[in-house]
């Protein structure tokens, strides 16, 4: 085990950094420029029980330090994921990876998340439940602590995978919805998700992505992020997966000393696909500029005094 | 794909909003005509992805029209300014089909692809017939250049100042065996309607990475959901979709 070393809910990463779902696709196209292989592991396209094509386009648009998506979960579906993506992923990856999973019912979590618990290379299931809830007036599973609790409770009844909750930053308490999944059973915590964000084309009046509203990431909610993170680790007391705005190795010092035992990169893939390979080169320096011996010792060590 | 340094050798405008970029760098993951690059800017977050108009040797020929910030910010760079580029993107044109005579059709700021593709459908001893579309005769460039490669040029444009008063589809010739095109989306579906083969076509969306990982620019065809940046942006006329 090397310095940078962590274990999240009981599987060794040799690394803290995971490329965040939505960002990396399945893998294979960040392998064609470098091994992904040098990765903690990371967190693949989110998988629904259907396949979808998702939101109309333009899904993307430009943000100061960010940028907005609303790709609105295109996939081919759990059953595809598992007979064409998951093969082409384990050529190119040899590690317990992380499993994405939304749905629009708890028991679309749950049929999604019993096939992907048959996957021998999933290492942990993550759980998005920033989806609207089509059975609860199209609320998002996480904006509710006991809607919430329901999908963790469903998932973790038809799975033994350690199963890690990604939560929206759209609520006003996140650590009551921390609280709720952890409550009920939930293995780690994964945050943030996008921040629902908007843009006006001043020229046509009209909004920039088809959707109109989608998920503002990127740089510039880096600090929005921290602070959760920092909540969350205060509230629960099971490993936390940070990110958001992560594209420095110092940022990734700062997720874990706010509480991160690992840390997701999104957007900065999207923009340089070599980003985490980098971050996972540059950790070591930056750690011996900050007198850092092992990383796992400064998960949560944000001094307060 | 490639991520590498690129330094601007040449940066000048050519027609109205319109620059032509010639930048020195390792060119080795350019490989089809129709292919794009994607442009990271100082103070811009996403990249700016241009198709590729020309490869020789180690320098890239980019032509690109000032819409917005970004590609304004491009027009004032100086000689020497280095430039990451991600090279290699896009599946770009397939040449096999063209026949003896094929028929290429450029609509304003997507001209710039026609060019490498003539040229290699030229060293393959094809006839190549162009058509270029512009709104006005201030738009026009390349009709020159495309003459010196030796194909059979006509231009249109739309107010007549220049070549053929209208569209490209008014200026199309009387035989051809394939056609190949990029342009705006009313040439597009105007083509697709006048054309009597097959051909392929050279989309644009809005992209997140440029390379297949985020979905942002997908589209559905006849034969599935495709990636613009990845799966194309050149999609064959038998599997395009028409939203509408």
């Amino acid at each position: 085990m090397g310095r940078l070393s962590v274990n999240l809910c009981g599987i060794e990463l040799d690394n803290p950094i995971i490329p965040a779902s939505g960002t990396f696709g399945y893998g294979y196209e960040f392998a064609e420029i470098y091994d992904i292989n040098i990765l903690g592991t990371f967190s693949f396209k989110g998988t629904t029980r259907d396949p979808r094509f998702g939101n109309p386009t333009p899904r993307i648009a430009e943000c100061t330090a960010g940028m907005i998506n609303a790709v609105g979960l295109q996939n081919p579906g759990v059953d595809k994921v598992i007979s064409e993506e998951l093969p082409k992923l384990k050529k190119c990856f040899h590690k317990p990876v992380m499993a994405n999973v939304s749905g629009f019912s708890v028991e679309d979590y749950a049929y999604t998340c019993a096939l992907l618990d048959k996957e021998p290379q999933v290492g942990w299931l993550e759980v998005n439940v920033s989806c609207p809830n089509v059975h609860g007036g199209g609320m998002s599973f996480g904006t509710d602590p006991q809607a919430a609790a329901e999908v963790v409770a469903a998932v973790k009844a038809v799975t033994s995978k350690p199963v890690l909750v990604k939560l929206s930053p759209n609520v006003t308490d996140i650590a009551a919805i921390a609280k709720a999944c952890e409550a009920a059973g939930a293995d780690g915590i994964s945050l943030i998700n996008t921040l629902l964000g908007m843009r006006i084309d001043l020229k046509t009046r009209k909004p920039v992505i088809a959707n109109t509203m989608g998920g503002f990431s990127g740089p510039a909610i880096f600090p929005v992020a921290l602070r959760m993170v920092y909540q969350v680790a205060n509230a629960v007391n099971i490993p936390i997966v940070g990110g958001g705005g992560v594209s420095t190795p110092e940022n990734v010092l700062e997720m874990m000393l706010a509480g991160a035992t690992a840390v997701e990169v999104g957007a900065q893939n999207l923009i340089d696909p070599m980003a985490c390979k980098k971050l996972v080169e540059e950790l070591p320096a930056a750690m011996d500029t900050y007198k850092i011996e092992n990383l796992k010792d400064l998960i949560g060590g944000v001094n307060n005094g | 794909m490639q991520d590498s340094i690129f330094t601007i050798i040449e940066n000048k405008k050519i027609a109205k909003d319109v620059y032509r970029m010639l930048l020195r760098g390792d060119t080795s993951a350019v490989k089809n005509a129709g292919e794009f690059v994607n442009i990271q800017l100082d103070g811009f977050y996403l990249r700016r992805p241009i198709s590729v108009c020309d490869v020789e040797g180690d320098v890239l020929t980019l032509i690109y029209k000032v819409v917005g910030k970004g590609t304004a910010a491009m027009s004032e760079m100086p000689e020497g300014t280095q430039l990451k580029l991600l090279t290699g993107l896009g599946n770009g044109y397939d040449l096999t089909p063209a026949g003896d005579e094929p028929l290429l059709v450029g609509g304003g700021v997507g001209v710039p692809p026609m060019y490498l593709l003539a040229k290699r459908l030229l060293a393959q001893g094809k006839t190549v017939h162009v058509v270029l579309g512009f709104n006005t005769a201030d738009e026009v460039f390349y009709e020159d250049e495309f003459r010196s490669l030796g194909c059979d040029v006509t231009v249109a444009t739309v107010d007549g100042s220049r070549g053929v008063k209208g569209f490209v589809t008014d200026a199309l010739p009387s035989h051809y065996t394939y056609f190949y095109t990029c342009g705006p989306m009313p040439m597009f579906r105007a083509l697709y309607r006048a054309t009597v083969t097959s051909g392929q076509f050279s989309f644009e969306e809005r992209m997140g990475c440029g390379f297949g990982a985020c979905m942002g620019c997908s589209c559905k065809t006849i034969t599935g959901y495709k990636r613009i940046c990845k799966d194309g942006p050149v999609l064959r006329k038998e599997e395009i979709l028409w939203a509408d």
